[in-house]
């Protein structure tokens, strides 16, 4: 018996055990909406006697580390709570929501069982290498990450779209409750979706965003395919500088442009119309565009290009005819990454639109933060302006990674 | 053959080149002559002679007297036009008996050559006349045409009048200095906590287990997503009054009272009787910036992760290496070209960020970057001398951060 080792057990168990507690409590409490009162020190507890119990049987000579054994450690966790908490695990009495108090308890006893398991596996009480505390170490860092991420990442989305499907009283009787009440009937329940669609405009906004980044991909293309094709493949002075320096118009930062912008769209009348937006867009993206672009073209063989010279295609044939057939990968990435920014900008559209009719979403969602506009609708507008760019990222993720790690992203 | 070849790269690169000048590099310049002069938001909107056209007099038969009058007034109070001149047509039906010396009438066409008016001028023109039948039988004849008036006058954004009057107030001000530390600590702390999540998160990521491309693809969301919605969830989550996060820490017993994440300066506490100050809603900012680029620094150094030969931890193993020698003596090396490269990218983007901070806090409660100031002076303030005095500001940083960074930096790798 090592006093180290012993510690490294309790201590694994402690964390799991508190961890485990807190996460089920408050997803509880945020899909019930009963405030439910994470009883951390029992869960500790519970995850301590269960991971000494663990420790212990496996430091014993020819144990069975199979069904039995994970069984035995659950056992003593659900046992140890219940006792330690009064068997209120959650601080509900269990009359109240019981289904999910009790899904919530089996989904804690498990997951402290796994985890504990997961990463006191060849632990023991005798003395361990510092390999073997590492791994340990290792493996509980490990999972708190996980629980950590995904909790940092999916809240946020999840009270953003729970917010949306509210209605004003429920959320100021209670802001913690954001399950779905399905009392409210469907159309109860899109209220606030229906109300931006007929009252707010946003089927007006949609139109215009999917417009204006369309045309700014559009835009963006045309310039940059040339552009990038010339960079990658024809040979001229200053041909290396330029390649290098395209990338520091990524440096600029679009704060810096809007005074004079501004100042001069005014004049011009440029301001407030989509002209103005499409005239600024594309210059934001076509950097992006054309690095991404030629270094796509310069890994394509120039042996198919110069075949096709000789049989007497024109520059022009050879790059409507193979080169372009050849990238369409590239082009697809380099479209869904332009739409991506065009669809999320929001400081130019900001500033130059003022008119309602010509809203982007973003201005759109802008224009909603108002204390006369209740908070679900400002919510339900992220979801709209959200959604078409998750979805279209989910669909084509795989292209979007690879463009994204090619080494040309802004934000 | 070899110039025929120069000259079609110059064409295709023609457009790119136009727009670019066009749109980034003239404004970047411009941007230096605002800053030198004393324009508001206001002058955008030329000193124009605004003017008002309507019939005096009752005429109820033909061969009555009438008067027409223009109202003319200068919109600007403190620039003078020049060459002022008036141009209407005549209603149909009404002959001029006497008028103003500078007009003159040429069958209907009426033009009067005012000349030089200074700021703040407001003036009647009247033309007295006689009415014929068809006048009076028209409705209201006087609007048939509406008078136009053209003139000259000084523009500032193109004036030569040049002050220094907006780089003087600027420095001169306590709150600029504070401007630039805050965007200093928001700068590198915000790098720093995007890139220690994102190695944190390759780290998870760099094993492989059932759902992996799932979880690659959530933690992918907070940025992809557009910025108004994550910045306005995040105000809506951490309200103080009505968010679910302070319900959750109120109600389990956390805190005693809300906390004011997006609207309190400073929260105040002693270590071992030293008062020291924690800015609070500099540090939510902070960890905005953090979590909505962490997936950005992932991305790239999961990438690099995977391109590691193996062979390497198998040797380390054999010798005993322990996994926290291994991360420590293998992977940092192996590293660290992709983390700095990423380092001085995210830097100076972070440095530029304007619209995460203006969304969540609007500069407000000690979270006033210079990027945000650009925006307060110029617009919310209607300076924009002012506003493009600190966009000069943020340009001149800017400048030296890239220099030093080139100087300084190691090769970089695939970027």
């Amino acid at each position: 018996m090592r006093p180290a080792s012993v510690l490294l057990a309790a201590l694994t168990g402690l964390i799991w055990g508190v961890v485990a507690m807190v996460v089920t409590g408050v997803t509880l409490t945020l899909i019930t909406g009963e405030i439910a009162l994470p009883q951390a020190s029992a869960a500790g507890l519970a995850g301590v006697v269960s991971a000494l119990v663990l420790v212990w049987r496996q430091s014993g000579e020819g144990q069975e580390t199979g069904l039995r054994s994970f069984a035995l450690s659950a056992g003593i966790v659900f046992l140890v709570t219940m006792a330690a908490t009064f068997a209120a695990p959650f601080g509900l009495p269990l009359s109240t929501v019981p289904v999910w108090q009790g899904a919530a308890l089996i989904v804690f006893v498990f997951a402290v069982t796994a985890a504990n398991r997961q990463c006191l596996a060849g632990a023991r009480f005798g003395a361990m290498s510092r390999y073997e505390r590492e791994v340990i170490y290792i493996r509980i860092a490990k999972g708190i990450g996980f629980v950590f991420f995904i909790t940092i990442v999916a809240l946020p989305f999840y009270v953003m779209v729970m917010t949306s499907l509210k209605s004003q009283q429920a959320l100021l009787a209670n802001p913690l409750d954001l399950s779905i009440d399905l009392s409210q009937g469907v159309a109860g329940l899109f209220r606030s979706y229906v109300e931006l669609f007929t009252q707010f405009n946003f089927g007006r906004y949609l139109m215009v965003s999917a417009f204006v980044s369309v045309a700014t991909v559009v835009l963006t293309l045309l310039l940059s395919v040339p552009g990038a094709y010339a960079v990658s493949r024809l040979r001229f002075p200053g041909q290396a500088a330029l390649a290098r320096s395209v990338l520091l118009i990524y440096m600029v930062p679009a704060i810096v442009l809007v005074i004079p912008l501004y100042a001069v769209f005014s004049q011009l009348g440029l301001r407030n119309t989509l002209t103005g937006l499409l005239i600024v867009y594309p210059a934001t993206t076509i950097p992006v565009a054309l690095y991404m672009l030629q270094g796509y073209f310069r890994g394509l063989p120039s042996e198919l290009e110069e075949a096709g010279l000789m049989d007497g295609l024109s520059r022009i044939g050879v790059i409507l005819k193979i080169t372009l057939p050849l990238s369409l990968p590239a082009l697809a990435s380099v479209s869904l990454y332009v739409f991506m920014i065009a669809w999320n900008e929001f400081l130019f559209a900001f500033m130059f639109l003022d008119d309602p009719d010509i809203f982007t979403l973003s201005r759109g969602v802008v224009s909603l933060n108002s204390s006369e506009v209740p908070r679900q609708h400002l919510m339900a507008g992220a979801v709209i302006a959200t959604v078409p760019v998750l979805v279209i990222f989910l669909w084509f993720e795989r292209f979007l990674v690879q463009g994204l790690t090619a080494g040309s992203v802004k934000g | 053959m070899q110039r025929r070849e120069m000259w079609l790269a110059y064409l295709m690169l023609a457009p790119t080149f136009a727009i670019i000048l066009l749109i980034v590099a003239g404004p970047l310049l411009a941007n230096f002559w605002i800053s030198v002069k004393p324009v508001q938001l206001a002058d955008l909107r030329p000193p124009t002679v605004l003017v008002n056209e309507r019939l005096r007099g009752k005429p109820e038969t033909a061969g009555d007297s009438a008067t027409l009058e223009y109202r003319l007034r200068n919109s600007s109070r403190d620039e003078e036009i020049r060459d002022v001149v008036l141009k209407d047509e005549i209603p149909d039906g009404f002959s001029a008996v006497s008028m103003p010396e500078y007009c003159s009438i040429d069958g209907r066409a009426l033009t009067c050559a005012i000349g030089t008016v200074e700021a703040g001028w407001r003036d009647r023109l009247r033309l007295e006349g006689t009415v014929s039948e068809s006048f009076l039988t028209a409705d209201r004849p006087e609007r048939e045409s509406e008078p136009v008036v053209s003139g000259d006058a000084n523009n500032v954004l193109t004036s030569l009048e040049f002050t220094f009057e907006n780089f003087q107030r600027l420095f001169s001000a306590d709150e600029f200095w504070s401007v630039l530390r805050v965007t200093f600590y928001y700068t590198i702390f915000g790098t720093g906590g995007a890139l220690v999540l994102g190695l944190f998160a390759a780290q998870l990521m760099n094993t492989a287990f059932t759902g992996r491309g799932f979880v690659r693809g959530l933690f992918l969301f907070p940025y992809v997503s557009p910025v108004i919605a994550v910045a306005f969830t995040w105000v809506v989550l951490f309200d103080p009054f009505s968010g679910s996060f302070n319900t959750l820490l109120t109600r389990m017993g956390v805190v005693s009272d809300p906390i004011n994440f997006f609207g309190q300066r400073a929260i105040e506490f002693s270590v071992f009787g030293l008062p020291l100050e924690f800015p609070l809603a500099l540090s939510t900012v902070i960890a905005f910036e953090a979590w909505r680029y962490f997936p950005l620094s992932f991305l790239f150094i999961l990438a690099r992760m995977q391109s590691i030969n193996t062979d390497m931890y198998e040797a380390a193993e054999m010798d005993g290496a322990t996994p926290l020698q291994q991360f420590w003596y293998l992977s940092l090396p192996q590293l660290m070209g992709i983390l700095s490269v990423l380092f001085l990218l995210r830097f100076i983007w972070t440095f530029n960020k304007f619209d995460d901070i203006f969304l969540l806090t609007g500069g407000n409660a000690g979270t006033r970057t210079l990027t945000v100031d650009v925006y307060e002076q110029g617009f919310a303030l209607s300076n924009l001398g002012a506003g493009a005095a600190v966009a000069v500001v943020v340009f001149v940083v800017l400048v030296t951060f890239a220099t030093l960074f080139i100087r300084f930096s190691p090769k970089e790798e695939g970027l």
